[in-house]
């Protein structure tokens, strides 16, 4: 600490010793109630967890020690790597494109010669502040199974049969891919503007005075400052992605068909549907680690591509 | 112009794309919140017909009517405001203290806690559910709504935020000031800390705001009675109810969006940017 005055710094070395401990008693109490929380809705939980993931119990009865058979249990169901399968497919399809869409949409948004660039930021934009519910209600009625669905009648006008949408391995995937890329999209084309904003205008003049053109200006300026904000979202859409719970619940209406279940989904279905309380511990401890080696592979990534760069993000 | 042209296309053809691609980026985001309303005001033998209704029908009033006779639409509406803003104001006073104390006040094992909380935000929710849904049963919070008030205060990232935000927005020497004429570490809080950190309130408020409103499967899993359900799981039960009236269903998803797209659209500003400045930061 910097003092001004020297009668200030004598004032200080007067009161210090009880300041110090002042400053540790505010601190402690101050910073204490997040750790009293969490030691109860987070620590012990997830503690618990680990020792639930080796028990079979049903929430009420006693707890029998299961070894790891509860992990045995669901290597061997099919269903458990279905939704596995599930759950990267659908994330592959509404993240990736979605990505893609997103940056086209941000270069065009941040193009000097636009009007109305703040409209077009909004309408874009709106998607993302509905809830998750709505939006899945919504689509599953687009996505109806029936000839007078919104997406079936459109596919009508050129001789395609109804699809029965929560019925078919693709027509499944596709439908909450869509949800989850409508809802998104306008949130990543957002992050990505921002990024594309932080670039300073000389390096694009400069490169213009070289005579680069405006694919050469993309691959060697814009893609690279970018950086940062694509690996931000990459990250955040692949966690999302692992996480996709609320779309095939509301799709499937309660009766979750294996064309869409995804792991938090088999997850919540073993515990509070079946009270099958151990084994959907151990889907949570593959969930954790799943999570835990994408983020860790991220960390990784991220560090060695940012090395000697200026950070943006 | 001061700025220089980035990517000006020279000729018209290049402004027609660029203007194709927004509008119709546009009408796609928008075009489902108008089919939303359109069903929520079609009777249901319209809706079931090929090719489906375009236009707005004239069934508004009665899908609402039969909204409200299917589910607590108002009760849930209020159970979502009292939860959301109990949590909301609650975790950004919990942020704020822990963050002005881990950005100002000195004291043993601090940089060690702090870390200790930046690494809490890497364990997935999920993991603990079904203990935490225990704990939660065990104290007879189940259909209460401080099983989603009181967990819901833990916030990792907005202490995080909040100490970024407090160690660049105030300066030492005022609360060393301040402490010269007596103040009360809670008063240099109270009384300088807070005023100074407005805007990180109203920006960390929203972001906090809009994921309880949100929520769906802790509020699904604890909350069993009707009585206690959030708009989320209400609206949940109304589109699994048996009758599956399409122009009631809609007619509940869109009376539950238009509050959300009212409050965004009036402050559309800083609503994305404190989403992305909490995204960006992070």
């Amino acid at each position: 600490m910097v003092s001004n005055s020297e009668k200030y710094t004598e004032k200080k070395a007067r009161r210090s010793l009880s300041e110090e401990k002042r400053h540790s008693i505010a601190g402690y109490l101050f910073v204490s109630p997040f750790f009293i929380l969490f030691a109860i809705f987070g620590l012990f939980p997830m503690l618990f967890s680990f020792y639930l993931a080796f028990f079979k119990w049903n929430g009420l009865g006693e707890m029998t020690y299961n070894g790891i058979n509860n992990f045995t249990i669901i290597f061997n169901d099919p269903i458990f790597w279905k939704s596995i399968y599930n759950t990267v497919i659908i994330g592959l399809l509404g993240t990736v494109p979605q990505l893609i869409v997103a940056f086209l949409l941000a270069y065009a948004l941040n193009s000097q010669v636009l009007r109305f660039k703040n409209t077009f930021r909004v309408a874009i934009f709106m998607p993302y502040v509905t809830s998750i519910v709505a939006v899945a209600i919504l689509f599953s009625i687009i996505f109806n199974n029936q000839s007078f669905g919104l997406v079936n009648s459109f596919l009508g006008i050129f001789g395609v049969e109804p699809i029965v949408f929560t019925q078919s391995e693709w027509g499944a995937k596709i439908a909450i891919a869509a949800m989850i890329f409508w809802r998104w999209v306008g949130y990543n084309t957002i992050i990505y503007l921002a990024g594309m904003q932080s670039i300073s205008n000389d390096l694009y003049e400069a490169a213009k005075i070289d005579g680069a053109t405006l694919t050469q200006q993309l691959r060697y300026i814009t893609l690279p400052m970018l950086k940062p904000f694509v690996l931000f979202t990459v990250f955040m859409g692949t966690i999302g992605s692992l996480q996709i719970f609320t779309e095939p619940l509301i799709f499937f209406g309660g009766n979750l068909r294996e064309e869409g279940i995804t792991v938090v989904a088999y997850l919540y279905r073993d515990a509070f549907e079946n009270n099958f309380f151990g084994t959907a511990s151990a889907v949570a401890i593959v969930l954790f680690v799943i999570i835990m080696v994408f983020s860790v592979i991220n960390l990784l990534v991220t560090n060695r591509l940012g090395r000697g760069k200026a950070r943006k993000a | 112009m001061k700025q220089v042209a980035i990517n000006q296309p020279k000729k018209q053809p290049g402004r027609f794309i660029l203007y194709g691609l927004l509008i119709f980026a546009g009408l796609v985001s928008l075009f489902p919140f108008y089919w939303m309303f359109v069903m929520a005001t079609q009777p249901n033998h319209v809706i079931n017909q090929t090719p489906p209704a375009l236009l707005p029908g004239a069934e508004l009033v009665t899908n609402f009517t039969n909204v409200l006779g299917t589910i607590d639409f108002f009760g849930a509406m209020m159970n979502s405001l009292i939860v959301s803003v109990a949590v909301t104001a609650g975790s950004l006073f919990l942020c704020s203290l822990a963050g002005f104390a881990f950005a100002k006040l000195k004291f043993k094992g601090r940089d060690v806690l702090f870390v200790l909380i930046l690494i809490t935000m890497m364990i997935p929710p999920q993991l603990g559910l079904i203990p935490t849904y225990y704990i939660i049963s065990q104290l007879g919070w189940l259909s209460d709504l401080k099983a989603i008030i009181v967990p819901g205060l833990i916030n990792a990232f907005g202490i995080f935020w909040m100490r970024q935000y407090i160690k660049e927005a105030v300066p030492d020497e005022l609360i060393e000031a301040a402490r010269i004429d007596g103040c009360s570490i809670f008063r240099v809080y109270w009384n300088i800390v807070t005023p100074a950190i407005l805007p990180a309130f109203a920006t960390l408020g929203i972001i906090v705001f809009m994921n309880v409103w949100n929520d769906f499967l802790w509020p699904l899993v604890v909350l069993q009675d009707q009585s206690s359900h959030t708009l989320q799981v209400a609206l949940r039960a109304l589109s699994d109810s048996y009758n599956r009236d399409y122009g009631m269903i809609l007619s509940g998803t869109f009376w539950a969006t238009v509050p959300l797209i009212i409050v965004f659209l009036l402050f559309n500003k800083a609503f994305i940017s404190s989403l992305t400045q909490g995204a960006v930061k992070s």
